[in-house]
């Protein structure tokens, strides 16, 4: 009924009615609380008014026991809606490992987006219904926000650093996707939809032909999945010239990398996540691998986020490769 | 009033008739004249701020860019809040009101750093006149929050100008708020002990603190743009070898106790004007006091809440999320307590009383609304939204600036030695309220809604909501207003003010309306608790 009325959003994913149900509580809370010291304070400026300048107050100087009351239980109260507040969070901090995977960079003024499999889009985003979807966002220039209310969910998008956002749409349907962070003159156009479609439209839709030009770094009509486009840049780059999995190589291998803990100069280690790749190719000297020189040149400003994530996607299929 | 006291008035020296000369105001050391000289700035800040706000509003009466175009639209809202922050709310109630007030309430001379005083002023203006040079040459766009890399890259608008303009500002907070500090401490009036000091100096003494330990922060931070701005030095650019999250970190480290420095002044003359016109000692003094205190140093450790979607890890979100929290504790404890001062009072309901209680109202939703945005979950949503936009008016205006306006009106005859008119003051303080209430109360719906903020052009089902909006800024504008007017007029035309014209307590009542230039004939001596209502005797000066 509220959304009827125009005061809530659609929901359409499967946290938007929790978020809902916590934001309904504390509408909730807050009526009672507000609505408590109006009525007191109505009551009190009626029924003590100042009848005749005779009139004396009663004077009182507090109580501790009252003190404590109205200290305890606001107390509790907001403990409780912190734990609830924080469960919610924990839930939308972590994508269910079967998620599909969308790349998203910011720039100003677009949304350039990535499927898996290649397809690209810009101020558009195409999802099945009834599947969780992580996007991994990062930003060209400025910092943006990616935010689409009808799923209740928003996540910066940083530039120099990898976020991740995640949502499983439940209903069919075009929503809005905002930038929620001002970046310049037109961040308010910098809007954008979202269509859920049915899993066999998605398919349909993923596999149809695309617009030319829009095609990963392929000139044929099928895209190049973003793995594969990874590997082109790969050796284009002449990556491969030193990450060679013989003994001896300048670099070390990357094949089963991502996802492993790996052993740094002076005794660190790190996880190889989406973050620790990106920094390593940009910034090769941040993070030295235990028995390597510090050779590698910084492809900083020599690779687009689009490409560097393709790269990220690559060495991560690498390792995909390793386990199955 | 007979003619024979007005005729001693005019015949009675004090700091406003001592000396007309220009260089009497320019070179003054008095306390007092330094507070008018303070007023006069903040208020033409105010209303150049307020036209801002205004054009924005009207701009945004309808989906599409009509008025203005986006650029100008962003500078708008940048200067909009640039002004009304850092060159009306941070110096508003502290430098005009806590600079006449403090040495008069604790009954001292002046405030023990005269000459310090005065150069706060000047130090301000030239702060304001670079914001101003910024604003008349091009403005700038980034949003008061200077965000990097936007501010540091991104941006061809006069960022620098606008940054030196308010890392001066913030030299003149910490000049007043060490002297407040000082003063408080070491000029007290025989027999005033701590606890025996006004809740409006325990206020202001909290946000002195919170000045003098956040101010130099934003210095830095500030500077620090500037730096990578003009010479590419990399800080907070990625693309230079900096961090984007470190700039949001520093900027609210300062920015959220900042929050403090504009609502505890505030709350410190809503507990003068509740007590006084509830003729009434305070409930809870002690607490009310404590809890100044108590969000001043809270207020410090929740700045993290700012970022909750900007990629802070979960573990810094869950802390800064539960002390956000524990830190709403403290103003409820305030509220409660105003409210039971009214149990079993004598309440009249002069406009500084109705701007008092205006004050509760608006500040409870903006405390209660503030619980949404700590809620971890719920943030992801709202985070950057209308209901911020919403959430930040009704703690900053409906609450800073009803206590401001409740603080100007109480203590107008003090100032000035007049009174205002008292019919067209509620009417103006109920136009405030209702105005207020309009324009802010539909954001928090735009806000759930998911209507982002900062937006030049949004889509049209958002409409209904924004032209509510619109209509209660104008409403809200005429309330502004119309203080401003009769204010002025009664300086001339207004009845004459008695020593203790609300027959309040407090040493500034003791001496005359308006006070000499070195506020007491003797030092008062201080025997009781302050609000120690019913006022045993009505003594005329």
């Amino acid at each position: 009924m509220l959304e009827r009325l125009g005061l809530m959003p659609t929901q359409a994913s499967t946290v938007s009615g929790d978020v809902d149900a916590l934001y309904l509580s504390l509408v909730g809370l807050s009526l009672v609380f507000s609505l408590g010291i109006a009525a007191a304070l109505a009551y009190f400026a009626i029924a003590y008014r100042r009848r005749s300048e005779a009139h004396e107050a009663e004077q009182i100087h507090g109580s501790l026991a009252l003190e404590l009351v109205w200290s305890i239980i606001p107390f509790t109260i907001a403990m409780g809606i912190f734990i609830w507040g924080a469960s919610l969070f924990v839930t939308l901090k972590r994508p269910p490992d079967n998620a599909l995977e969308i790349f998203a960079v910011g720039k100003q003024w677009m949304w350039k987006l990535q499927h898996l499999e290649g397809r690209r889009e810009i101020n558009a985003l195409h999802i099945p219904v009834g599947r969780p979807v992580k996007v991994t966002l990062t930003s060209e220039d400025v910092i943006h926000s990616f935010f689409v209310p009808a799923f209740r969910v928003k996540q910066d998008a940083v530039p120099g650093r990898y976020s991740t956002v995640w949502f499983e749409a439940t209903k069919t349907g075009s929503f809005h996707l905002f930038c929620a962070e001002y970046c310049g003159t037109e961040h308010s156009g910098m809007i954008g939809t979202v269509t859920v479609m049915e899993p066999d439209d998605y398919q349909d839709w993923l596999s149809a032909e695309m617009a030319g030009g829009m095609a990963g770094t392929a000139q044929g009509d099928d895209p190049l999945s973003v793995a594969a486009a990874g590997g082109e840049l790969f050796r284009g780059l002449g990556c491969h010239t030193c990450h060679r999995q013989t003994a001896g190589a300048l670099g070390p291998s990357l094949t089963e990398l991502f996802g492993s803990q790996v052993s740094l100069r002076g005794g660190r280690t790190v996880l190889a996540d989406e973050a620790y790749l990106r920094e390593s190719i940009v910034d090769p000297r941040a993070k030295l691998v235990d028995g390597y020189q510090p050779v590698m040149p910084t492809f900083q400003g020599q690779v687009s986020e689009e490409g560097l994530m393709q790269l990220v996607a690559y060495i991560k299929s690498l390792a995909a490769e390793q386990d199955s | 009033m007979d003619t024979q006291v007005t005729n001693e008035h005019d015949r009675q020296e004090h700091y406003l008739n001592v000396d007309y000369g220009i260089r009497s105001w320019l070179l003054t050391r008095d306390h007092k004249r330094i507070a008018l000289l303070y007023l006069g700035s903040i208020t033409f800040m105010f209303f150049l701020g307020g036209i801002f706000a205004l054009v924005i509003r009207l701009e945004l009466l309808t989906p599409a860019g009509d008025i203005v175009g986006a650029d100008t639209y962003n500078k708008l809202f940048t200067m909009h809040g640039v002004i009304m922050i850092f060159f009306f709310l941070i110096p508003s109630i502290p430098a005009v009101l806590g600079n006449f007030l403090v040495p008069l309430m604790i009954g001292a001379r002046d405030l023990a750093f005269p000459r310090i005083n005065l150069a706060s002023w000047y130090i301000y203006s030239l702060g304001a006149l670079f914001g101003l040079w910024a604003v008349f040459t091009g403005g700038v766009d980034t949003g008061w929050t200077f965000y990097a890399p936007y501010s540091t890259t991104a941006s061809y608008t006069k960022v620098v100008p606008t940054i030196v303009g308010a890392f001066l500002v913030g030299f003149s907070s910490i000049f007043t708020g060490l002297n407040f500090i000082v003063t408080i401490h070491r000029m007290r009036a025989p027999g005033l002990t701590w606890f025996r000091l006004p809740l409006f100096i325990w206020a202001h003494y909290a946000t002195s603190v919170i000045i003098i330990l956040g101010t130099p922060v934003i210095a830095i931070t500030l500077g620090l743009v500037a730096v990578e701005r003009v010479f590419r030095i990399g800080i907070f650019d990625p693309a230079l070898g900096g961090d984007p999250i470190l700039f949001q970190h520093l900027f609210w480290f300062y920015s959220h106790p900042a929050v403090y420095i504009m609502i505890l002044p505030s709350m410190g003359i809503i507990s003068e004007v509740i007590t006084c016109f509830s003729r009434k000692r305070i409930f809870g003094y002690s607490f009310i006091a404590v809890s100044s205190l108590a969000i001043a140093l809270l207020g410090f450790l929740v700045w993290g809440h700012h970022m909750f979607v900007s990629g802070q890890s979960v573990y810094a979100a869950l802390i800064f999320s539960v002390l956000s929290f524990a830190v709403a504790i403290p103003s409820a404890v305030k509220v409660f307590n105003w409210t039971a001062t009214l149990y079993k009072g004598s309440i009249s309901f002069e406009a500084p009383m109705v701007y008092a209680l205006g004050f509760i109202g608006l500040f409870t939703i903006g405390g209660l609304t503030g619980l949404f945005l700590a809620a971890l979950g719920l943030d992801v949503h709202v985070h950057d939204t209308y209901f911020v936009v919403a959430h930040f008016h009704y703690i900053m205006v409906g609450g800073a600036i009803m206590g401001y306006l409740a603080g100007i009106h109480f203590w107008w005859p003090k100032i000035t030695g007049r009174l205002y008119p008292e019919t067209l003051a509620r009417i103006a303080a109920l136009i405030v309220f209702l105005g207020f209430n309009l324009t802010f109360f539909p954001q928090f719906v735009l806000g759930y809604l998911g209507m982002p903020r900062r937006y030049y052009v949004y889509p049209p089902e958002f409409q209904v909501l924004n032209v509510m909006s619109t209509a209660g800024a104008t409403i809200l504008g005429v309330g502004y207003l119309l203080p401003m007017l009769y204010l002025t007029w009664s300086l001339r035309w207004g009845a004459r003010a008695g020593a203790n014209p609300w027959r309040a307590t407090g040493l500034e009542w003791q001496t005359p309306s308006p006070p000499p230039t070195y506020n007491f004939a003797t030092t008062p001596l201080v025997t009781e608790e302050p609000y120690a209502y019913p006022l045993r005797e009505a003594r005329e000066y």
